[in-house]
């Protein structure tokens, strides 16, 4: 049987990276898509924050050099199982059982099968799912993606949009404790978006801190409110009901006032945060590397954060912890040079 | 000196003298602690044919125990041997002492130590038929001893995963009351070794012994049989034992009908001086089953409440669920001595909600006043299908906190701020008053036993479960058809062991698809993991209570599973969508 010398589990940015890395050099890549295509949750987005780059650009970037390099890809195949090859003597290899119920073995494994939206309806107090004017932030990118923001009120007057921050993120009610560090620039350029569709619109942010840690994002959250106009309250909303006009009523506490607020608006985002995806979750309880989340926990994330506690299995991008386009593509960086130097000294 | 009197009778004596004065002392300490509407109570009642029943019940489970017997035979059986056994060594004693003796006034301590004073060849009647009985009771006893003995070092073998972690002073007591018998039968079988006085099993015993310099033995064995006696009797006041005493005044209390009152009363005190510490409420406890912890259930809080060392952490740590209450064999009303015990000062909620004034709606003829509560604000779904519902139906309603509201004040009350709470209920009752209105009908079960036990409100309350199950049996609500759908049902504690509204959420599920069984029904039924009267549990803790009660609720895999507290519906939800949690106002909307 052919062994590789890498399985990577997961096609998204992070996967199609490392993959294009470690061929540049090379290797012997097979890579496993659960989705028909390629890309992962790049494809769901239009631009990207803080300087509105072209989720496409980036994905035909890694999708040219995927094409001139020569590897095995599977796609539509959700691997099944993950485990160390039980052959005697062979206990360095890795075999991957995949979604045909084939067998497949290499000599290293990356596991790149990144996070999932938080499910809103967990939040039913949001109303998601019961009233229309309340969406995701993935399905108001889908809008942003075709030019049209779609306003499902009878209400004539210029839309009141509002954007929720946090919703399954800082939440212990829903045992999620960590920042899903995304949001809050995703939601400040979001909002821009919004403004520049429908100047007429009032925008309206909700938060509980606003995180404008990486390059740029403390830049782009001061136009938000000096060039468009947004609004930005710190409150965490407490429920939405109905209108009789297809509107919402929001209750929140504007904690910088102390005082409870109340806001019909026509439109509600709420920024939805990350978890680790379904097969994140199985991979890191099977091989017992989770984290209290089920994120997989790395080695070490300062000095061996692409290698597991596994020998020859690795791990890059979201499927650790909550990263954003540029962290994920160097990580990726990273995870090809340290497969890259076992596999040499392997030999 | 008197052949009815040695000097080794004198620690027992003293023993019982003790016991009887510290009892008489706390007895009308209490009776004097008791509030006015509590003795109004006794006084009503106490020639009445309740004290029958009261004497009734005192026989059927303070000697027979019954309801042990009902929630685990063997534990039931053991209490039996002690209560009863020992009751009928001391009845028969006398008895025997009485044909013995022919007199009825005699030494009281003849007869605990009759085996001893007995004269030698004196005959009288049914003395062989005295001699069988007494060491069958005997026998009886030990029995219950072997199984008290196993419980204490294998608890599991008795079908308790926990038993109770005693204080020195139980261990004491609980050593002396274990000693007595077994003295008491090589004190009698020594006698009988030379005096031939006892029965099958004594003068068995009293035959093998006899190789023994029986004379040099035979006074030491009494003595330290008198010994255990009076060390039990001098430290039963101050042990888990006072509930031999307590616990029957406490069945006569009751059937007068005194009840607890919001303040601490003489009646709380003989309500924590029934418990007898035997542990049945820490295996029902999920604080213990799913949390593992185990210093704050009902037997550890009573304990500290009685050796004044409550700390307020043990006294909020409860889900305030009430499965212990309703496990207990003694029926401790234990949740509301909490609620005495969490009594908090805090702060000032009478201007809390003063910008929503008491007025008439713009349709106060409605006749029926909806009242969704908080918890259903976060969970519209149920408001949206109760709005749905009631306009199918073509019912008259008035949605009385669709825009703002006022809290039920329960929360606040499970937590120890009474006077929080009751300024909260005064306003809102205002409210409902003034709404006009036939019926107030609520989706959340804490508000509904909110405004049925604690308001005073001028119009019946219902519950949606029972308010949709009357609208289906009237024909103004129709379910069209069956669906193929296998539907389990949560109970919530509120309503459920609060209320006893076990039927007809299970109706109302039934016109809709198939009920299918799930584990801890009715007032079996489980933490959703959401309790508000608890304080101090952290959320992973909560999240391994809700799980353990999903896991339960799902052992016949549903395809939903339906309850009818917006709390937990929430509760079910957070973690994760392995099931569909739907209220049953959903379930009936889905139509």
């Amino acid at each position: 049987m052919n062994i590789v010398d890498c399985i990577i589990i997961g096609g998204g940015p992070a996967g199609m990276e490392a993959a294009n890395r470690l061929t540049d050099q090379g290797f012997q890549v097979l890579l496993f898509e659960k989705e028909p295509e390629l890309g992962g949750k790049l494809r769901q987005w239009d631009k990207l924050f803080p300087d509105f780059t072209l989720a496409q650009d980036i994905l035909k970037m890694l999708n040219d050099n995927i094409a001139s390099n020569k590897l095995e890809i599977k796609t539509g195949n959700t691997i099944r199982e993950l485990r160390q090859s039980t052959d005697e003597g062979n206990s360095k290899e890795w075999e991957v059982i995949d979604g045909n119920g084939e067998s497949h073995r290499a000599r290293t494994v990356l596991i790149t099968t990144g996070f999932d939206f938080f499910d809103a309806t967990r939040k039913e107090e949001y109303g998601y799912g019961i009233y229309p004017n309340v969406i995701t932030s993935v399905e108001l990118e889908e809008q942003l993606k075709n030019g049209k923001i779609e306003i499902a009120s009878n209400s004539k007057n210029d839309p009141n949009i509002a954007f929720i921050q946090c919703v399954g993120s800082r939440d212990e009610k829903v045992g999620n404790h960590y920042c899903s560090r995304n949001c809050c620039i995703c939601a400040v350029k979001q909002a821009i978006e919004v403004k520049e569709l429908l100047p007429q619109s009032e925008v309206t942010c909700y938060y509980m801190d606003l995180r404008m840690f990486g390059q740029s994002y403390e830049e782009l959250y001061r136009k938000a409110q000096q060039e468009f106009r947004v609004n930005f309250i710190r409150g965490r909303v407490s429920e939405i009901s109905p209108t009789l006009e297809n509107r919402v009523i929001l209750k929140a506490e504007d904690t910088l006032l102390s005082r409870p607020i109340r806001a019909t608006v026509d439109l509600v985002v709420l920024m939805v945060g990350m978890e680790p995806s379904e097969t994140t979750a199985q991979l890191s309880k099977s091989l017992n590397m989770s984290d209290p989340y089920g994120y997989i926990a790395s080695k070490n994330s300062y000095t061996a954060d692409n290698e597991t506690q596994h020998k020859g299995l690795f791990v890059a991008g979201t499927a650790k912890r909550q990263l954003a386009i540029p962290d994920v593509i160097r990580d990726a960086d990273a995870a090809a040079f340290t497969i890259a130097k076992h596999l040499k000294n392997g030999k | 000196m008197n052949q009815n009197f040695h000097p080794f009778v004198i620690p027992f004596m003293l023993g019982v003298i003790f016991l009887v004065i510290v009892m008489i002392v706390r007895l009308v300490r209490w009776f004097r602690m008791m509030d006015k509407r509590q003795r109004v109570a006794v006084s009503r009642n106490i020639i009445s044919f309740k004290t029958l029943k009261a004497i009734w019940e005192t026989i059927r489970e303070s000697l027979f125990h019954r309801n042990i017997f009902k929630t685990n035979f063997v534990l039931g059986y053991m209490h039996f041997c002690f209560a009863f056994g020992w009751l009928m060594l001391i009845v028969m004693g006398k008895v025997e002492e009485i044909f013995a003796s022919g007199k009825i006034f005699t030494e009281p301590w003849l007869g605990i130590f009759f085996k001893y004073f007995e004269p030698i060849g004196e005959h009288y009647p049914l003395q062989g038929f005295f001699a069988f009985v007494m060491d069958l009771l005997l026998l009886f006893v030990l029995s219950g001893l072997i199984l008290a003995f196993i419980k204490r070092s294998r608890s599991t073998i008795l079908g308790l995963r926990k038993t109770t972690n005693h204080s020195p002073i139980d261990r004491t007591a609980l050593t002396a009351l274990w000693l007595i018998f077994p003295l008491r039968l090589f004190s009698e079988s020594i006698t009988a070794s030379y005096k031939g006085n006892g029965g099958f099993l004594t003068q068995t015993i009293g035959n093998w012994l006899s190789v023994l310099p029986v004379e040099t033995i035979e006074l030491p064995a009494w003595w330290a049989y008198s010994i255990a006696l009076c060390v039990f009797f001098a430290l039963m006041p101050f042990t888990r034992y006072m509930h031999i005493f307590t616990e029957v005044l406490l069945i006569f209390l009751r059937k007068w009908k005194v009840v607890e009152s919001a303040e601490k009363t003489g009646y709380t005190f003989i309500e924590l001086y029934s418990c007898s510490r035997c542990g049945i409420c820490i295996d029902t406890c999920q604080i213990n089953s799913a949390a593992n912890i185990n210093n704050t259930q009902a037997v550890y809080f009573i304990r500290d409440v009685r050796e004044e060392q409550l700390q307020d952490e043990i006294a909020d740590n409860c889900l305030m669920c009430n499965r212990c209450t309703n496990a207990c064999p003694v029926g401790i009303e234990q949740t509301q001595i909490r609620r005495i015990y969490r009594r908090k000062k805090g702060f000032d909620s009478e201007k809390l909600y003063d910008y929503i004034k008491p007025e008439a709606p713009k349709d106060a003829q409605a006749k029926v006043l909806y009242f969704a509560g908080c918890m259903s604000h976060l969970t519209p779904g149920i408001i949206t299908a109760m709005k749905q519902i009631l306009d199918n139906a073509k019912i008259d309603y008035h949605f009385l906190d669709e825009d703002k509201s006022i809290c039920c004040g329960r929360p606040l009350k499970q937590q120890g701020f009474l006077e929080q709470a009751n300024a909260l209920m005064r306003k809102n009752s205002e409210l409902i008053n003034n709404a006009g209105g036939t019926v107030l009908v609520t989706s959340c079960p804490i508000c509904y036993n909110s405004f049925a036990k604690d308001y005073n409100l001028s119009i019946p309350v219902m519950h949606h479960s029972q308010y949709i199950e009357q609208l289906l049996n009237e024909g103004k609500l129709k379910v069209s058809k069956k669906k193929e759908l296998r539907i389990a049902y949560h109970d919530p504690c509120e309503i459920s062991r609060g209320h006893n509204i076990y039927e007809s959420p299970r109706n109302i599920i039934t016109k809709v698809g198939e009920l299918i069984p799930a584990g801890n029904e009715k007032d079996d039924s489980l933490c959703c993991g959401g309790s508000l009267a608890n304080t101090i549990i952290n959320p992973e803790q909560l999240t391994a209570i809700r799980n353990q009660t999903l896991d339960t609720l799902c052992i016949n895999h549903p395809d939903i599973l339906a309850t009818s507290c917006p709390l937990c519906k929430k509760s079910f939800q957070r973690g994760g969508n392995t099931i569909k949690v739907m209220d049953i106002a959903e379930l009936i909307a889905l139509d």
